[in-house]
């Protein structure tokens, strides 16, 4: 085990080389506000991160990471473009396996710049791949917006469109959606007795709580017209079925993507800027021939992703999370912006690992 | 040293579990002045009565300050993630029977399913711009249940009693709620999801994997294990 000043000394090394590459320092609280966490994230970030608490500020998180803190500091006043880098703990809840660390040092990279994103993006991937290599990682690429653009331009209703979006980051509530749209799972009879009921209202007891009957009436509505709609189908379906599959070397599953577009037209943007990203990586001496590229990874991780996505991990050591992960985050820009947005993409790296990694060879 | 077994202090869960182990050949019982929590065990040898609130039991078996305890796996299952590496299960006991159950107000005609839910929430938090609001005491093993069936938009708020007045009391729009015979709920106007079901809980014998056992703890539990397995 590294202990704690080794790891301190190599993320403030680390921390140096972002430095170089042109990031300002910046260091952020260790107690968060809870509340837009949880307006982020949801509940599911209670399993994740430790939540205090005081009369005065109500319900606090020790930050479970850096990106939300840096992204609203520079969203209030930072100034275009920018680049920062920071070295801090964050703390992580565990309650399955003893083995993962509460707390552990993160170094990270964050650019906001609107100039040109393919290079942007191209800029923290070399560069963590830089800061990495020697450890013999394997790194992982995708980008989460060929499938939400895929979802954007399928042919059914836009209920539909948007219930998928929103499960985009739960995979398997995705899929049991599309099962149900495409009418591969039967309809349950409670559902189908309401659909045929004259008075679904029956047996209702009491109007109880603040959800009324209106909004009962609106969503059976929504049912409804969502039984009149025809069943997503046909080539569409098949062809956003085999996306999520895709995985190969970034050539290979490009030329399998192209030829997916041919039914699923509006994701060609989106491979366009893949396509550009690959060359802007090649550009910074990126062997892209062999990189690995899967078009639904990063799906599981917390959901402020909507671009491109990385990770670098170590082989034959699945019992070891990821050493760097990072992505783009656009969209976060715009909820943290009010009213204003930036393109963003960056990542992070964790020393501890690093130095393990470095003993264990 | 001796063995021993925490028993609820108070109440049903306590005649219940001293008939129990009355069944058994073992006589449990308190002694000294009602309000005195102080037990005897006859019957057996080696074995010492500790009474305790029925929710201190799963942290004293977790910390081996008890070798063995009685009370509902819900309790076990919600304040012990770790559970199966620190406890055995030694005997289900056939009272205290509970469901741990999703529960939503009768009014939704519309939401029949966890799917169902999922959607309404989407719905609920676009009109009202909060996250719907599920009242609970059983946080873990909630979200992890909601978590594992892909919903979202939820937000858990904490309920330790009278959970089922929280709708009508417009604190939360739903909850998740211990019930045994579903009576409370239909009297609250609220209904059980179809797949609602997160823990069917009843009364059980646990064992403690941490506790220290000296040989004659050993001979104890073997004698009451015999009896009771």
């Amino acid at each position: 085990m590294a202990t704690r000043a080794e790891v301190l000394a190599r993320a403030a090394a680390l921390r140096s080389v972002f430095e170089r590459a042109g990031a300002l320092t910046v260091e952020t609280p260790i107690l968060q506000p809870a509340e837009l966490l949880l307006d982020l994230y949801g509940e599911d970030i209670r399993a994740r991160a430790y939540v205090t608490s005081d009369a005065l500020r109500g319900e606090q998180m020790l930050r479970p990471d850096f990106t939300v803190p840096v992204v609203q500091m520079h969203m209030a006043q930072g100034a275009e473009p920018a680049r920062y880098t920071y070295a801090g703990e964050v703390f992580r809840r565990q309650e399955s396996d003893a083995g993962r660390a509460n707390e552990y040092m993160q170094v990270g990279y964050e650019v906001f710049d609107r100039a040109d994103v393919a290079a942007a993006d191209a800029e923290v991937f070399a560069l963590f791949s830089e800061v990495v290599a020697g450890l013999g990682l394997r790194a992982a690429t995708g980008d989460i917006g060929i499938l939400m653009a895929a979802v954007a331009g399928l042919e059914t209703t836009e209920a539909r469109r948007a219930a998928l979006m929103r499960h985009i980051w739960r995979p398997k509530r995705f899929r049991a959606l599309i099962d149900r749209f495409a009418g591969r799972t039967p309809v349950p009879p409670t559902r189908a007795a309401l659909l045929a009921s004259d008075d679904p209202f029956a047996d209702i007891g009491a109007d109880i709580g603040v959800r009324t009957r209106e909004e009962v009436e609106a969503r059976i509505e929504t049912l409804r017209a969502d039984a009149a709609s025809p069943p997503l189908g046909g080539a569409q379906l098949a062809a956003l079925e085999a996306l999520a599959e895709v995985r190969g070397p970034s050539p290979v599953a490009l030329k399998r993507l192209d030829r997916l577009a041919g039914d699923l037209p509006t994701i060609r943007p989106a491979l366009e800027r893949t396509r550009a990203r690959l060359a802007a990586m090649e550009a910074r001496g990126i062997d892209t021939a062999t990189l690995d590229f899967e078009a639904s990874y990063g799906r599981t991780s917390m959901e402020y992703y909507d671009g491109f996505v990385f990770g670098f991990y170590a082989p034959g050591r699945d019992d070891l999370p990821a050493v760097a992960t990072g992505g783009r985050y656009d969209a976060l820009t715009r909820r943290l912006g009010n009213g204003s947005e930036i393109p963003a993409v960056g990542g992070v790296l964790r020393p501890g690992l690093m130095i393990l990694l470095e003993a264990g060879s | 040293m001796t063995l021993k077994l925490g028993v609820p202090s108070k109440g049903r869960l306590m005649e219940k579990t001293f008939d129990w182990f009355a069944e058994r050949g073992i006589a449990l019982s308190r002694t000294g002045s009602d309000r005195e929590y102080a037990g005897a065990v006859e019957g057996i040898e080696g074995i010492a009565l500790v009474l305790l609130s029925a929710g201190e039991v799963p942290r004293e078996l977790a910390a081996g300050r008890i070798h063995l305890g009685v009370t509902g796996t819900d309790l076990i299952h919600e304040k012990l993630a770790l559970w199966q590496s620190q406890l055995a299960e030694v005997a289900p006991m056939g009272f205290g029977h509970a469901d741990l159950v999703i529960a939503v107000p009768r009014l939704w005609a519309d939401v029949d399913t966890l799917d169902d839910l999922d959607a309404a929430a989407a719905a609920f938090r676009a009109r009202h711009g909060y996250r719907l609001r599920i009242a609970t005491k059983y946080h873990r093993l909630t979200r992890e249940f909601l978590q594992g069936a892909g919903v979202a938009d939820y937000a858990l708020v904490d309920s330790q009693g009278a959970t089922e007045g929280t709708v009508k009391n417009e604190t939360a729009e739903a909850i998740a709620d211990i019930t045994s015979s579903g009576e409370t709920l239909r009297a609250n106007h609220l209904k059980i999801l179809a797949d609602g079901l997160i823990l069917q809980s009843q009364a059980t014998l646990w064992q403690s994997l941490v506790a220290e056992y000296a040989p004659e703890d050993r001979k104890a539990l073997a004698a009451l294990l015999e009896r009771v397995g």
